[in-house]
């Protein structure tokens, strides 16, 4: 197995993570549900079980392809009260982290910042995001996303009720 | 305002509304600390969250920062979680197993029985001094009821089953769902709301809010295959609603998506029928057909007074809000399962679980804007008054009633006028019992 540190490689799930955060800021969701396989998957585990499985544990999401599309669907209606009017974010994406499986897939580790302001007030989530992805064509497909937050709580927002 | 005009009850009329300053004023919060918090049994925690010697807990209750550990007895005690001897923090940690707890300040170290076992050159304390004296306190009252820890902080609180009134039989009908008991899974919901803690327990159980806040929870359900469209749902709500003493209430409907002890549906996928079947069996042997309904058929949301909520619908949460300010509350959530139930069940179930309830679900997320919406509402101070009228002369009240807020707003009431019990019915005041006083030390 090799570890491939190598700028291309990175520069290139860097673009592809720039533009999944380009999506999830400009709200087009179903843009973003389209980045992932038929068989992706989303996790967010609770703030106080960072490891938490979510066959095992408590998480706050564990979306498979069929509840991803039915999130987009609900966050582009009018009727998701926490987030209509949609809130704005600015997604800030650094340290990211590059390694091929082997099976051709990539494990890719992200550190993530962003910023959540609506209704007067304005506060980060912050974290890391995880993927595994795999090649598809010249660009990928994301396989797994788990996004990890590094709050002791959802003190300032509440919900997690955009993606992060 | 005096604090006996602070609601409308018109019993005939069938008017009731609350004055918003129940919400908003720190005074009337901090009598709220005085008048129910430091009187009341208040929910600490579950016994499988301790489940082996030396396991510990912390959490904050009432303002008082406690924790509970399971003792080299076996047996599970609640601490005041401050040093006897300077104040500082024991527990520092939420939740980890010790053999002994030993303050970082000036290195005092008990037991997991609360015992003071060391003590650095305690050869410079006199003769008066006790060690025995020095261990770490207790609150005044610990009980717990099938594996639920309240604590009180009034020495002179009734005991806890009497205490928990007609609400106890709810407890056991999900207690008993369980063959082996019930254990809290790994992992809770921890988020803030910017509203008032007693706009959480209205909303807990409030069967009228359903179809229109949560239309996307009810579209997605029905995109997967079921029936449950907004206007099925609104049919299917009536339910029932009762006060169920000492500001306890539930409104209870018919499930008709399944739930998952034993009420089986395609949600669930076909590998769970026969499971759910046999589950079913052994609740019907033991409990007999009627009590099987109620268990396995009928979802419940219940308000332990004053501030424990345990919703068991399609998945089982036990949800505690500790209040903060008048517009500040932090809200814990815990998903509570039966301890024999399969790998794939559990997954089911918590799977069930995430959809609606939770910070990430469809459905939890709207509600705290709803809640953080009626706390800015409430600054428009010249509109004085909400209503929950809903009902109020209607002799079976509904879930989509508000019997269940009422039942709840008036023992607030009594407690806030130093009463410990009042009739929380609707019905004409019975002209019997005047209610009782208080038994305090003050």
């Amino acid at each position: 197995m090799t570890t491939a540190n190598s700028p291309t490689l990175r520069e290139q799930v860097e673009d592809f993570l720039f533009r999944e955060a380009e999506f999830l800021d400009d709200w087009h969701l179903d843009d973003w549900v389209g980045l992932f396989t038929e068989d992706g998957r989303y996790v967010v585990p609770t703030t106080d079980l960072p490891d938490g499985d979510p066959q095992r544990d408590l998480v706050f999401i564990d979306d498979d392809i069929v509840r991803l599309r039915a999130r987009a669907v609900r966050l582009n209606s009018r009727h998701a009260h926490r987030e209509y009017p949609w809130s704005r974010t600015r997604r800030f994406v650094s340290n990211v982290r590059v390694e091929e499986n082997g099976n051709g897939e990539l494990s890719v580790t992200s550190n993530v910042l962003v910023y959540r302001f609506r209704s007067g007030e304005g506060a980060p989530y912050v974290g890391s995001v995880n993927y595994v992805l795999r090649r598809n064509g010249d660009g990928f497909k994301i396989a797994h996303r788990r996004a990890v937050l590094d709050l002791e709580a959802l003190s300032w927002h509440g919900a997690v009720s955009i993606i992060f | 305002m005096q604090i006996k005009d602070l609601i409308i009850d018109d019993r005939q009329g069938g008017v009731f509304r609350i004055h918003r300053s129940s919400m908003t004023s720190a005074e009337l919060f901090q009598r709220e600390r005085e008048q129910i918090f430091d009187r009341c049994w208040i929910y600490l925690g579950h016994e499988s969250e301790v489940e082996n010697r030396g396991d510990y807990r912390r959490r904050v209750i009432a303002g008082r920062p406690l924790f509970f550990a399971r003792g080299r007895d076996g047996q599970v005690r609640v601490f005041l979680n401050t040093c006897p001897h300077r104040g500082a923090l024991i527990c520092r940690r939420d939740e980890g197993s010790a053999e002994v707890l030993q303050c970082f300040y000036h290195a005092w170290t008990f037991n997991t029985n609360g015992e003071l076992v060391g003590v650095p050159a305690d050869d410079a304390y006199g003769p008066g001094w006790n060690r025995s004296e020095l261990g770490l306190k207790q609150p005044p009252r610990v009980e717990s009821y099938r594996g639920f820890i309240f604590v009180s902080f009034n020495p002179y609180v009734e005991d806890l089953v009497s205490y928990l009134a007609d609400a106890r039989e709810y407890l056991d009908l999900i207690v008993d769902q369980a063959e082996d008991g019930m254990r809290v899974v790994p992992g809770s919901n921890k988020y803030t709301m910017k509203a008032n803690w007693k706009l959480l327990v209205e909303n807990s159980l409030d069967g009228y809010h359903l179809v229109p806040t949560h239309q996307t929870y009810l579209d997605y359900i029905s995109s997967l295959g079921t029936d449950d469209t907004g206007e099925s749902m609104a049919s299917r709500l009536p339910g029932r609603a009762r006060a169920l003493g000492n500001g306890h209430c539930v409104i209870e409907t018919a499930a008709r998506n399944g739930r998952p002890i034993a009420h089986w549906h395609p949600l669930y996928g076909e590998e769970a029928r026969e499971p759910m079947a046999r589950v079913r069996q052994r609740l019907v042997e033991k409990y007999g057909e009627e009590r099987t309904y109620r268990m396995a058929d009928v979802s419940r949301n219940l308000i332990i007074y004053p501030n424990l909520v345990i919703n068991d619908i399609m998945a089982i949460t036990i949800r505690y809000f500790e209040p903060m300010a008048p517009d500040h509350m932090e809200v814990t959530a815990w998903h509570l399962v039966p301890r024999e139930e399969s790998d794939a069940m559990l997954a089911t179930r918590l799977d069930s679980f995430l959809t609606f309830l939770g910070p990430g679900g469809f459905a939890t997320p709207d509600d705290v804007e709803a809640l953080e919406s009626c706390q800015i509402g409430f600054r428009a101070t010249e509109n004085e008054w909400s209503d929950i009228s809903r009902g109020m002369l209607n002799p079976g009240p509904l879930s989509t009633d508000e019997l269940q807020m009422r039942g709840f707003w008036r023992q607030w009431h009594a407690n806030m006028q130093g009463l410990t019990h009042t009739d929380v019915q609707d019905g004409p005041v019975p002209d019997a019992e005047p209610a009782l006083a208080l038994a305090t030390d003050d």
